[in-house]
């Protein structure tokens, strides 16, 4: 038993009078978007009024749906081969540079967002990577890798070395140890890091608004922020209101079902990197 | 996380070596060691091409006339740093920017840690309440602030039509309408998103305080209040001391609520520091000056954080 700094009426008031702060506008968004407005789509009773506009709006909700969950995959899916192998190498091998390349990877963090989106707008044009979801989730992935890599090599090294060795006096070369022994064993740290790149690339605002020029290929978080400035100056409340609906489900239904994965997070001490 | 040194260069005579190099070369490319190369090249090259080049990019483009449009004109050095601090907006961004963050770092961190005391009690619903002050946490930045620009909206939001309706205010409330409103409504957003992450952070801090100091303390004859003062918040403080730096940086590097908000306004009283950056770049299509600025602030938070390593580092020692 912790220490308990309310009596019982007045920690469920306090505790309770928070929790209702904090669920109002989640609560509050989801049923305006369904509920008449004037000057939205949904003039009167409750419907789907909103999520229409959405569907048509410009390139269209399913566009930039795809773009979203594109840019989402490919980043996920960069940081945690990247991070795999790179926490493997920290872990395990001695090489030439390997404390070097340890706090460069994570350097990254002391070095704010907006500083490097600049020069990788330039660099990325470049590489014919400007205006391309490829080269977004590139980008985001990269910022995903200071935290990614510290929490896969802290994975890695919780794992009993013997284990690995009996594996590769079975005949496993280090590829087949790490694919057939350890991957299991640090698979609860790649859904950490998997959820945290997920979230952070669903979620991402700037990094797009600066490398994204075409609305075509706009995700969705940017593609609702555009919608507002819609139909003449006449705000579309109800369309915006839809449209944070669709972007908040995806992150709270993800967040719930991998809660303890994202606590894991911080338990780990990642954060501290 | 320590840097390992090799345990052989302490037994070396003081000149200097890299054992690494001395030793036969079949058994520096020994092939764990390539291996471990290997596996280590994915990461080697994103932080080479997306992490180092970038950095030293920008560092050149902060020195050269380079229009958005049209590229590097060459050197303008130190034209573009001059241009900077000339501008009218750069020094209200930087005090706005700074007074954002104080009151920012204040609220957030006081309303965290009462959080975190609230939910790391053995009492049913505590794991519910945990959940739900996080909830907010899982969603965007910029999705929690198109959320609540429809709730500050003085026409269709709630909050609005509430304190009319309470009689409390005459006319439809405009939250984001003078420099001060549009500031404290900023900040509520903020907090409400952010206070679960902090929470959460502090209550991994709370959970490493031994029960038994707890206990010794009651014991004693402690006051909530005493033990609170001389077991928490002293034990607490690697926790607060992290949270306190990643909610000032995050702060001094505000964006996405001000875009999405205020963009700015009203007056230019909301400009942040890295919207200057933004507005330089792509509205003003000077990516030299963006560039300057973006070096300006990288070397602000640098300093920053020596200070406050140092700072904390000393409190350690005291």
């Amino acid at each position: 038993m912790r220490t308990r700094v309310l009596g019982q009426t007045p920690y469920y008031v306090v505790a309770g009078g928070l929790a209702v702060i904090f669920l109002f506008p989640l609560l509050w968004n989801t049923w305006a978007s369904v509920s008449a407005q004037p000057g939205t789509a949904q003039e009167s009773g409750y419907g789907l009024g909103n999520y229409r506009t959405l569907l048509d709006y410009d390139a269209g909700l399913w566009r930039y749906l795809l773009n979203s969950t594109v840019v989402s995959a490919l980043t996920v899916a960069l940081t945690v081969g990247v991070s795999l192998l790179g926490g493997y190498a920290f872990a395990r091998f001695r090489f030439p540079g390997k404390n070097l390349l340890f706090l460069l990877t994570l350097a990254i963090l002391m070095v704010p967002y907006a500083t490097l989106l600049i020069p990788l707008y330039v660099l990325l044009g470049r590489l014919h990577l400007q205006n391309s979801l490829v080269g977004l989730s590139l980008v985001l992935a990269m910022f995903q890798l200071p935290f990614a890599t510290f929490m896969m090599r802290i994975s890695f090294e919780a794992v009993p070395r013997e284990l690995e060795e009996s594996a590769l006096v079975d005949g496993c070369g280090t590829a087949g140890a790490l694919r057939r022994v350890l991957l299991p064993a640090v698979r609860p740290g790649l859904i950490t890091v998997g959820l945290f790149a997920f979230l952070a690339a669903w979620n991402d605002f700037i990094a797009p608004l600066i490398l994204i020029s075409d609305s075509e290929k706009a995700p969705l978080p940017l593609a609702v922020a555009n919608l507002r400035q819609q139909s003449m100056g006449a705000v579309d409340y109800g369309a915006t209101e839809a449209g944070v609906v669709v972007l908040a489900v995806p992150c709270l239904l993800v967040f719930l079902l991998l809660q303890r994965h994202y606590v894991r997070g911080f338990m780990s001490g990642a954060l501290k990197g | 996380m320590q840097v390992k040194t090799p345990d052989r260069a302490t037994a070396e005579p003081p000149v200097r070596t890299d054992p690494q190099h001395r030793r036969p070369r079949a058994l520096l490319w020994h092939s764990r060691t390539l291996q471990g190369l290997a596996y280590a090249t994915p990461t080697a090259v994103f932080v080479a091409v997306l992490f180092v080049l970038p950095l030293l990019l920008v560092g050149q483009m902060s020195l050269h006339d380079w229009p958005l449009l049209a590229g590097d004109q060459g050197s303008n050095a130190p034209e573009n740093y001059t241009d900077v601090s000339d501008s009218t907006l750069f020094w209200p961004a930087v005090r706005f920017t700074l007074l954002y963050t104080g009151i920012v770092t204040v609220v957030l961190l006081g309303l965290a840690l009462l959080l975190a005391l609230l939910v790391q009690e053995s009492r049913p619903g505590a794991g519910f309440f945990r959940t739900v002050y996080f909830l907010p946490g899982a969603l965007g930045l910029a999705s929690a602030s198109l959320l609540f620009w429809g709730m500050y909206s003085p026409t269709t939001g709630p909050l609005s039509r509430t304190l009319e309706k309470l009689g409390l205010v005459d006319d439809p409330v405009s939250f984001l309408g003078t420099p001060t409103s549009a500031l404290l409504s900023t900040v509520f957003l903020v907090v409400w998103k952010f206070a679960g992450f902090y929470m959460l952070i502090l209550l991994v801090g709370l959970q490493r305080i031994p029960h038994e100091l707890y206990e010794a303390a009651r014991m004693d004859g402690a006051s909530r209040g005493q033990i609170f003062r001389s077991i928490t918040l002293p034990l607490l403080r690697p926790s607060l001391a992290l949270s306190l730096l990643l909610c000032v940086t995050g702060s001094l590097l505000a964006f996405d609520q001000f875009f999405v908000l205020t963009k700015g306004g009203p007056d230019n009283s909301t400009v942040t520091v890295v919207q200057l950056i933004y507005r330089e770049a792509f509205q003003r299509l000077n990516l030299g000056t963006a560039a300057a600025l973006s070096i300006l602030v990288l070397a602000a938070l640098l300093l920053l954080n020596a200070l406050q390593f140092r700072g904390l580092r000393h409190a350690d020692e005291s």
